[in-house]
């Protein structure tokens, strides 16, 4: 093992050339030929080409990285903010205890008629070694029953553990049969933990099954004139619930979020609404592709990070309408909410202005919240994703060149065809291209490389080893990433944001979350408490002559 | 209300456990290995075990918590996971270089079969293991027992891999806290170097999961019992093991293993129990209790005697781990009040007995269940109310719906600090726990008060 040079004296001079070098070389070859291809710097070409990243492959077991599971993708993820479906974890208890209320997505419940919320209970078959040598089956379906008879849910989801798919207990066959006998929408996940590389294998899944058992199941039109679906947003910290507001103050009509603040009877009946639109590309893009084959609902990319993001966004959806009451409604409400963010924009970009920022984290906010940091005025160095493909770093221009390998084939694509009762374009080819030519994009995702400057290190899956190397190297004045990494980040005297739990703070969507982000960033990189970690003695340990009392 | 779907009526569940009460194994052997210095905890299995464990530890602790993981996909799950544990070996010491990789299974890794000892035995002719270095291993298949388990599994291994006789006793005494806190570990040894008594202390992750903000990093922190240290417990001339559960089975092994004698004793939460402690610990190393101790349990007996109208009769619920449980009803018992409900995930008759043994003299009806969960407890509380919950943080839904005050004790706290820095063993601990009931007791009684009876002095 080589001897890691000290470059920490001359940070301004380590170029992202050296940091890559001096990384791969503390790597067995193997890892190191792995991790160049993982460790990109970026450059950004004509019409938005950047350089190739290696991306949803396998971690190297031994290197410590921030992953999850299929599982905590599929339940933890995807499934776990649905307040009305009571979700059985079906395996040994640890993963339906630890999916238990730590992602923190507020939901409403006193806005469905029926007030259920099953969020706040854990629900489990708690496997035993029984179960294992002689299969889980006979309890899986007494637990369903038992759910039933003490709660009466109008739907049971099943998310099946690593052992399950190794005993070969069939959840959905147990699924079937229990719908039959129940009479209520049973289904079932076969997202064990081993499947794919991450938690996105999870997220895909999770996708299949709501297209397959619950989407397209309620064909009542709701009132509204502009009716919308939101897709990737898991209202952490309150963030649906922010852009619920906007929209609302906008006049357009929120038929679904997948999957936050949701209900299962909005995902049934999402199938009804104008157009999807995707936050977090990586989770949720699938039920967006297969709704627009199937139900012909075209899907656009929005953000609403940031105030300026949020105002682009609403922009692109009045366009997408056309109509003058809508565009004008939007300019007013966007001009409205401005002037608070204006203001304590104002206020915090002295003091935050210059400063730098690195995020690695999930698959799609390491690319959202560059533009909230840039709003105040700071630099993004480095960025990568936790969970994401290369169209998420370089844009959906490259799924074509894509491979797909062994572990990605394991998870199913489903054959969607057009529903002949139910598909409606929503507007003509000509509508369309004549939006596309105004710069509303379809079914398009341009990446986080093509907004990242020059020269940035992106760093998709990082490991222990690069983040701490990260931050010995070039000292940014905040990094974002999770609970993991947090303290890590912090025992290096480096404030870390958590990007997936928001430190318990939020919402960051929408106008009111560019506000708290502002206020928390400035409070984060100007705190005080980072300049007391040495004590004077250690300031100034010389003693400069005599005893002070001498 | 946040648990709006609790009925009152109890109906008898078979197969859902709703609400947990307990967790898997590894991540109690994750926590026992970070009381090894320099040791990478290593989960064999997919990323999502370590990636919840390291998560769920570092809610708890809000400290680093490092661990590394095979990373299993699909095809290692039907291949088994060799391949995977010896390029994580290779890897971890090249790149991380930890003295000891401390490797926990899971269901996954269980289910499939994999032979650990074998594996590493495959690493090591591979080279992949330097010099001087360690790989130790326990099985902690998530399937059986709890977290609980998985720390008494991971504590034992330490003494199967290290433990050895050097040929002469010497007068040092092993402890085994058990599954408590960094705080409570660094009471233990602050009580026995009081005494004056040599120790080791094992797994010890005092100085790693509550550890000072120096603005460096160290992946391995000071704390932790040392490899040297784990090799000299064959030779100490005994072992006290607190906790039944979490310390029993690695002070037996010693036993056996290396002839040193042990006494398995509560853990020393409370008065009952911290009297038993320094009185065994006085006997086996032939000490006489320093008057310094006298003072502290003194004053701990004075704050029960000042305070005593507050706490008589007050009814509490509990829900937590069994070695912690017997110990905290003991003291409950000894203040004279009265401990109603006590639900553990953890199964085990003998736990149910024990507390039926502590609480046969009370003149209240007694629940207790092994092998329960939250959703009983709650119950149980719906029927007959209560003056005080003790439990995790997942408690507070329950404390919140019912309006009950909560003493957040146990694993995991993920909503407060202070509970890796202060300690609830021994009579300073004893002192705090009747600290903050206390506090807790008396704020309701304020907020509850008339205006009319409402007290200045109390």
């Amino acid at each position: 093992m080589e001897t890691v040079v000290d470059l920490s004296t001359d940070t301004e001079k380590v170029s992202p050339e050296t940091f890559k070098k001096e990384i791969l070389k503390q790597y067995p070859a193997k890892v190191a030929r792995k991790r160049s291809k993982q460790i990109i710097i970026n450059s950004v070409g004509e019409d938005k080409c950047t350089p190739e990243i290696l991306a949803n492959v396998r971690t190297v077991p031994g290197i410590i990285s921030q992953r999850g599971c299929c599982y905590a993708g599929c339940k933890g993820v995807v499934l776990g903010p649905t307040r009305d479906i009571v979700n059985i974890t079906h395996g040994p208890i640890g993963c339906g205890f630890y999916s238990w209320l730590t992602r923190r997505n507020q939901t409403d419940p006193d806005q469905s008629k029926d007030k259920h919320n099953f969020m706040t209970y854990c629900f489990s078959t708690d496997m035993q070694e029984e179960e294992i040598i002689f299969g889980g089956e006979k309890k899986l379906r007494l637990a369903i029953q038992e759910a039933y008879d003490l709660f009466k849910p109008k739907a049971i989801a099943i998310f099946s553990t690593c052992p399950v798919g190794l005993i070969g207990d069939d959840v959905h066959a147990v699924a079937r049969e229990m719908k039959e006998k129940l009479g209520i929408n049973v289904f079932g996940f076969s997202c064990e933990g081993y499947k794919g590389v991450s938690q996105s294998a999870g997220h895909h899944i999770a996708n299949n099954g709501i297209f397959t058992h619950v989407i397209g199941k309620d064909d009542t039109i709701g009132e509204g004139d502009y009716r919308i679906n939101l897709l990737g947003e898991y209202n952490i910290g309150g963030d649906a619930f922010e852009i619920e507001r906007i929209f609302e103050l906008c006049g357009i009509t929120l038929v679904s979020t997948f999957s936050g603040n949701s209900s299962i009877d909005q995902f049934a009946n999402a199938h009804t609404a104008d157009v999807n639109l995707i936050m977090c590309h990586r989770s949720i893009n699938y039920v967006a592709e297969m709704m627009e084959k199937k139900f012909g609902i075209p899907w656009i990319k929005v953000n609403f990070i940031g105030a300026e993001s949020t105002a682009k966004s609403l922009r692109k959806i009045a366009q997408y309408y056309g109509e003058d009451a809508l565009i004008d409604r939007v300019e007013k409400v966007i001009a409205d909410e401005l002037g608070a963010v204006e203001a304590v924009k104002n206020e915090v970009y002295a003091r935050t202005q210059g400063k730098t920022a690195m995020l690695f984290v999930g698959g799609s906010r390491a690319h959202h919240y560059q533009d909230i940091f840039h709003e105040i005025g700071m630099k993004t160095l480095s960025a990568g994703y936790e969970f994401g493909h290369r169209d998420d770093y370089e844009g959906r221009k490259v799924l074509p060149s894509i491979k797909v390998d062994a572990d990605s084939r394991n998870i199913t694509e489903l054959e969607v065809e057009q529903d002949e009762k139910r598909f409606r374009p929503r507007k003509s080819p000509e509508e369309m291209d004549a939006l596309t030519k105004n710069g509303v994009l379809f079914s398009e995702y341009e990446g986080m490389m093509p907004e990242m400057e020059n020269e940035t290190l992106v760093i998709d899956d990082i490991s222990h080893y690069e983040t701490e190397r990260l931050l010995e190297l070039y000292k940014p004045d905040i990094f974002c990433a999770g609970i993991k990494e947090k303290y890590v980040v912090q025992k290096s005297g480096v404030p870390l944001k958590q990007l997936h739990s928001y430190d318990y703070g939020g919402p960051y969507a929408g106008f009111t979350g560019a506000i708290n982000f502002y206020k928390e960033i400035d409070r984060m990189v100007n705190s005080k408490v980072w300049s007391y970690i040495k004590a004077p003695w250690e300031k100034n340990p010389v003693l400069s002559g005599g005893y002070a009392w001498e | 209300m946040l648990l709006r779907h609790t009925s009152e009526e109890i109906a008898t569940r078979s197969a859902l456990t709703i609400n947990p009460a307990k967790t898997c194994q590894p991540i109690g052997a994750m926590y026992a290995a970070l009381g090894i210095h320099s040791c990478l905890p290593h989960s064999h299995g997919s990323q999502g075990c370590y990636s919840y464990h390291r998560s769920t530890l570092t809610r708890h602790y809000k400290e680093p918590v490092m661990a590394a993981t095979s990373s299993f996909t699909e095809g290692s799950s039907v291949f088994g996971g060799q391949a995977n544990l010896v390029q994580a070996i290779t890897n971890i010491f090249t790149i991380y270089n930890p003295d000891v990789i401390a490797v926990h299974t899971t269901c996954l890794s269980e289910t499939i079969g994999d032979d650990i000892p074998q594996i590493v035995s495959k690493a090591r002719d591979s080279g992949a293991v330097p010099e001087g270095k360690y790989v130790i291993h326990t099985n902690t298949p998530s399937y059986v027992g709890s977290h609980v388990t998985g720390f008494a599994n991971m504590t034992k291994a330490m003494v199967d891999y290290f433990s050895g006789k050097n040929g002469k006793k010497d007068k040092t005494v092993n402890i085994i806290p058990g599954y408590v806190e960094p705080s409570d570990m660094q009471e233990i040894k602050r009580l026995t170097s009081m005494m004056g008594i040599k120790t080791i202390l094992f797994p010890d992750t005092s100085n790693v999961l509550n550890g000072p903000q120096t603005g460096r990093y160290k992946m391995f922190p000071k704390g932790g019992v040392t490899v040297d240290a784990l090799k000299m417990t064959g030779s100490s001339m005994g072992t006290i093991a607190l906790g039944l559960l979490t310390s029993g089975p690695a002070a037996r092994a010693l036993d056996s293993k290396c002839k040193v004698p042990c006494e398995i004793l509560n853990m020393p939460i409370g008065l009952t129990g911290t009297d038993i402690f320094i009185d065994t610990l006085r006997q086996v190393a032939g000490v006489t209790v320093p008057d310094a101790i006298n003072v502290e349990r003194g004053q701990m007996i004075d704050i029960i005697t000042d305070m005593h109208q507050y706490f008589y009769g007050k009814k509490v619920a509990l829900a937590g781990d069994p070695d912690q449980l017997v110990s905290l009803v003991e003291f409950l018992v000894s203040l004279d009040m009265q401990p109603v409900h006590i639900v553990t995930g953890t199964p085990g008759k003998q736990f149910e007995k024990k507390i039926k043994e502590l609480t046969e003299h009370l003149p209240c009806n007694v629940n207790v269940f092994a092998g329960s969960d939250m959703f009983m407890l709650h119950q149980l509380i719906k029927n007959e109310p209560v003056d005080l919950i003790i439990g995790n943080t997942y408690c507070k839904y329950i404390a919140r719906d019912e309006d009950i005050p909560l003493l957040r004790f146990g694993f995991p706290i993920l909503d407060r600090v202070g509970h890796s820095y202060f300690p609830t063993v021994g009579y300073r601990g004893g002192i705090r726990l009747l600290e903050k009931m206390l506090d807790l007791l008396l704020d309701r009684k304020d907020r509850d008060s008339s205006e009319i009876e409402f007290e200045l002095v109390m």
